[in-house]
């Protein structure tokens, strides 16, 4: 039922999530389980049933092309462990 | 137990406060001396004592419906210069720039803020035992979860800290934890709340809720969140009711259905007792049950745990460790700057869930999982739209059964999802819903749930009143006194 | 093409809209600001944030459906399109994938050589942009800057349909030009304002099946485009000639060198994982948008072109250098509000003297200090034969420099013939009563001394008689 390692590596890339191999191991068999357990929506027939994507056909709340905001620059930088001369910082990317 | 007090609930500290026999100054100092004597629920993760005391004096010449009511925001909801963690590593020491609307206008409606309440990490969880604060504990007995992810809230108010507190509800998590801690539990109706500054777990499920002793408080607390709102997009432009205005309607005709699948196995019979008990209170007081069958229901569990996840994958990539929160250090590249941000930042659970939303949202797997949930949700939504052809209200357990105890199911996530098998077709639905208290099992209390249609939570409030005025099973706290 | 191989291009065009807020933001979409102070708790993607769309986008992404004559959808969807990347600060781009609010229509394209030809689209879509990395001022770390990051974009998509370099040149520019005209773009290239990605592949001969693809990534520029293009042709020619396999990619332009080489670093096995997005309702049109929308189409580039033409009796060169930019056609038809009848003359100064001076101050067509109306009244002088054309140009430099309108400056510096009768008469007749003696020679038959008399009105008006007029009123005046 577990989910093979190939698989849990892929999605753990994609999510970019570092697992550990207990990780690993555990989050395989769990997803494995979860999956499984997902399964029981293929027993019924849905064919023609449209997709229901949101609960309440609501309107579309458009909004007027105006500048409400502010340069909040100096409190949302604060909040990140990397910043230097108005720029958040990450490691080198290379292109 | 013991009985609640006046100032234990919202509309009776109002009351009072109008009467002049307390201030709002003493009620923030009562309830933050609460929180101190309860410590070992776990349910506070951080006490604001310096600005519940600037509100309450602020609150003196309020003229606000909520002026000068001690309160607890779930710890989802961004409160300005007041940490907000989602009780997440990943979160730890974030101090929002913002309010959320609803941090906003209970505010303006002169509400006190002693605190934030502990919750599983970003909603995930129906026991608060996912918590980077450790679980949150039950009033009734603290050896048992107070159920999730509003467990500190729940936990809060039926200890008798705060007459209310905010919740989030994406699956059961308003009305889990308060069936499984005897109070009354609101989830309104998607849209009726603005979802924004509420840290988002699955955008098109989650909704704002209260959490309180009575029915008649969740009015005041609904009257004061509810409304349109410039900032979220899926928050409805409907005018909103009169919830407290409403609150005498009465259930004379009131047609109730009783859904056979919230009756279904899995269901603690005697859980299953006490909510028929309950139903016959509201029968003895004039409404009419009568049997009615969603047959989709038992594809809710497997469609929401499809489309949750899902979500929740999308949702929370924006925790990379870049522009905020928790970032791992020392790092060698990008790659894994995210990648070990993101492993240590998150616990299990919340993982277990983004890979599971990653999965199905995957190449190859959209259609047989994604696509294919959307589909039974239409399904699900359809069999309510049509059982509200012919009743008024819908009704069954709020739970399987009484709160369980912690680490029960800590290892068998399956169990744990198992827990909202009667709570996540409403998300799915996108209905308003309500948990009453229903006499207890074993010593721990059950809850009645109450389904409305799109927009009704003022006859759901109502018909909670109603059973409220006729039955006490609301009105005990735990403990001394007894 | 070489060894009978046809290439096969299909252009992704990034048009960013002129809104002044983001499309899922109230920040300002302004260009140039210092790093982040234009980046809102949305923008960078704040716990607890949402979007909510910019009507004024939708109402310019409805504007270009409508040139192009493409299908609208009333109800469109919003997707995300979910990877990890520095810039893209929520982890996912909200776009629109299997709804998008545009799709079909053709963009008509003239060619170098002046073909006509019509390139058909996919699609249209909204889409918030991405941040910017900055390299090079960070030691051993790259500069997020989130100012860019959400401001709207339409994303527009032709057919693999192309078949040329120069053509997919062409049709950039012809898509510049059109989004221009729309006003829903200000076209700005250096300023990343139009960007595009060319998917490039090689086959032998139209009727093989199409060949793998490259995808050169975000060219700024009509001749990088064309020289990326051209580049990318060869090197897969080559590629599949030498019995190697083209290898499904993205790849960088190298402007200095001309080449163009793999990106590396970009994740190479793509899974956006697209789904709606949950924060936003569908798109529905508002009541009336669409009608409106119609009804305030302006006539397009080509309509004008072939107007110009037929009606004006311009040139085709005229028609088409009037046609390059909206500002420049609308310019020139309010010229010709004011001097009916006078295209020729209103289209050599619009894009002669005109342009000349708008092209030296930095200026576009409706800019400056001389107005469609002022400039109608100086070629009104010249019509009325005020003015000759090179004292006109004179007078233009005049009020450029803020001196005031034609006239003012004719009669502050003295410039305009006197070609009123009643002034020259009055002149001619001052001349004459001060000379009876060479008025009695002339009519004696002295031809000679009629010169003599032109030159004594010419002193007596200080030059600015016309000459012309002036000869015909002296005649007149001796004649008995």
């Amino acid at each position: 039922m577990s989910l093979d390692p190939a698989a849990i590596d892929h999605l753990a890339r994609l999510a970019r999530l570092a697992l550990d191999p207990a990780d690993r191991a555990r989050l395989g068999a769990d997803l494995g389980r979860t999956v499984a357990m997902m399964d029981a929506l293929q027993q019924i027939d849905v064919d023609g049933v449209e997709p229901l994507a949101q609960p309440h056909p609501l309107p579309a709340g458009l909004r007027p092309d105006a500048v409400t905001e502010t340069d909040a620059s100096e409190a949302l930088l604060a909040l990140s462990g990397a910043s230097h001369g108005g720029y958040y910082l990450v490691p080198r990317v290379i292109e | 137990m013991r009985p609640l007090g006046r100032l234990d609930t919202v509309a009776g500290a109002l009351a009072a406060l109008r009467q002049g026999e307390v201030g709002a100054s003493a009620l923030a100092e009562r309830a933050l001396a609460r929180a101190a004597e309860h410590a070992a629920l776990n349910a506070l993760v951080t006490s604001s004592p310096e600005r519940a005391f600037a509100a309450a004096s602020a609150a003196a010449g309020s003229t606000g419906a909520l002026a000068g009511i001690p309160f607890v925001h779930k710890d989802l909801f961004c409160t300005a210069g007041l940490r907000t963690t989602c009780a997440s590593k990943i979160l730890d020491g974030f101090v929002p720039p913002y309010d959320a609307t609803v941090a906003e206008r209970l505010d303006r409606a002169g509400a006190v803020l002693v605190g934030k309440a502990n919750m599983d990490e970003f909603a995930m969880g129906s026991s608060n035992e996912n918590s980077a604060f450790g679980p949150a504990r039950n009033p009734w007995d603290v050896a048992r979860v107070p159920g999730g992810s509003s467990g500190g809230s729940a936990a809060l108010v039926a200890a008798g800290v705060v007459p209310f507190a905010t919740g989030s509800d994406t699956g059961g998590s308003v009305r889990q934890p308060a069936a499984l801690c005897g109070i009354t539990g609101l989830k309104p109706t998607y849209g009726r709340v603005s979802r924004h500054g509420m840290i988002a777990y699955a955008s098109s499920l989650d909704q704002a809720g209260v959490l309180a002793h009575t029915a008649e408080d969740c009015a005041h607390v609904l009257a004061a969140i509810a409304g349109a709102d410039p900032r979220d997009a899926t928050c409805s432009a409907r005018p909103v009711d009169d919830y407290v205005g409403a609150l005498g309607a009465g259930v004379a005709g009131l047609r109730i259905g009783v859904v056979a699948q919230f009756f279904g196995d899995g269901i603690d019979p005697a859980v299953a007792a006490s909510a028929r008990e309950a139903l016959a209170a509201l029968e003895a007081a004039g409404a009419v049950l009568v049997d009615v069958s969603l047959p989709t229901l038992p594809l809710s569990i497997p469609a929401y745990y499809v489309l949750a996840p899902a979500e929740a994958s999308s949702n929370l990539a924006r925790y990379d460790g870049v522009r905020y929160g928790h970032r791992a250090e020392p790092v060698a590249d990008l790659a894994e700057l995210y990648a070990r941000s993101r492993a240590e930042g998150f616990g299990t659970e919340v993982k277990r869930r983004i890979l599971a939303g990653t999965y199905v949202l995957s190449a190859g797997y959209y259609d047989a999982y994604y696509r294919r949930a959307q589909r039974v949700r239409r399904l699900i939504a359809d069999d309510f739209a049509r059982a509200f052809e012919s009743v008024d209200l819908l009704a069954g357990p709020t739970t399987p059964g009484t709160a369980f105890r912690l680490g029960e199911k800590t290892d068998d996530p399956l169990a744990m999802y198992a827990a909202d098998v009667n709570t996540v077709a409403v998300n799915l639905a996108g209905l308003p819903a309500v948990s009453l208290p229903a006499p207890h099992v074993g010593g721990l209390p059950t809850g009645l749930q109450l389904i409305g249609p799109a927009f009704g939570e003022a006859r759901l409030l109502a018909t909670g009143h109603a059973l409220q005025q006729r039955t006490d099973w609301h009105a005990v706290l735990p403990g001394g006194g007894a | 093409m070489s060894g009978g191989w046809q290439a096969v291009i299909g252009l992704e065009c990034h048009v960013q809209l002129m809104t002044r807020s983001k499309m899922f933001s109230g920040a300002s979409t302004a260009y140039g600001a210092e790093p982040n102070t234009q980046a809102c708790g949305v923008d960078v993607a704040l716990p607890g944030t949402l979007p909510v769309p910019n009507g004024e986008a939708v109402r310019m992404a409805v504007r270009f459906g409508l040139a192009v004559g493409a299908r609208v959808r009333e109800v469109s969807v919003f997707a995300r399109k979910n990877y990890f990347y520095p810039d893209l600060p929520k982890g996912y781009q909200i776009s629109q994938y299997e709804e998008p609010i545009v799709e079909g229509g053709t963009v008509r394209v003239r060619g170098e050589d002046g073909r006509a030809f019509d390139v058909p689209l996919v699609r249209a879509h909204l889409e918030e942009d991405a941040g910017k990395s900055v390299h090079d001022a960070f030691h051993g770390s790259t500069g997020i800057d989130l100012n860019r990051a959400g401001t709207p974009l339409l994303e527009v998509v032709t057919e693999p349909a192309l078949h040329s370099a120069a053509d997919a040149a062409a049709y950039m520019k012809a898509l510049h030009q059109l989004v221009v005209w729309l006003g829903i773009c200000d076209g700005n290239l250096q300023e990343g304002s139009f960007r595009c990605d060319a998917n490039v592949s090689v086959r032998r001969g139209a009727d093989a099946p199409l060949g793998t693809r490259a995808e050169i990534k975000n060219v700024n520029s009509f001749r990088f485009v064309e020289k990326a293009i051209e580049y990318e042709i060869e090197r897969q020619i080559r590629e599949l000639e030498a019995g190697r396999a083209i290898v499904q990619e993205t790849r960088l332009y190298d402007e200095t060198r001309h080449q163009t080489r793999s990106m590396r670093g970009k994740e190479s096995a793509h899974d956006y994982r697209y789904f709606p997005d949950p924060d936003l309702p569908p798109l529905v049109l508002p009541d009336g948008l669409l009608d409106a929308e119609r009804a305030a189409l302006p006539e397009l580039p080509e309509a004008r072109r072939a107007r110009y033409e037929s009606a004006l009796g311009l040139s085709a060169y005229d028609a088409e250098q009037l046609t390059l930019a909206r500002g420049i056609a609308d310019c020139f038809e309010a010229v010709l509000a004011h001097l009916p009848g006078q295209a020729k003359l209103a289209a050599n100064w619009v894009l002669g003297e005109l342009a000349a001076a708008l092209n030296a101050a930095g200026l576009a067509h409706g800019e400056g200090p001389v107005s469609p109306a002022a400039l109608a009244g100086l070629l009104r002088r010249i019509v009325d034969g005020t003015l000759s054309g090179k004292l006109a140009k004179d007078v233009f430099a005049a009020m450029w420099a803020g001196e005031g309108d034609a006239d003012a400056v004719i009669a502050a510096r003295g410039l305009g013939q006197i070609s009123d009768d009643g002034a020259l008469i009055a002149a001619i007749d001052a001349v004459l009563a001060a000379n009876p003696k060479q008025s009695e020679q002339f009519r004696a038959g002295d031809e000679k001394v009629f010169t003599w008399l032109v030159g004594q009105v010419m002193k007596a008006t200080r030059g600015k008689a016309n000459p012309a007029r002036l000869n015909e009123l002296l005649r007149a005046r001796l004649s008995p």
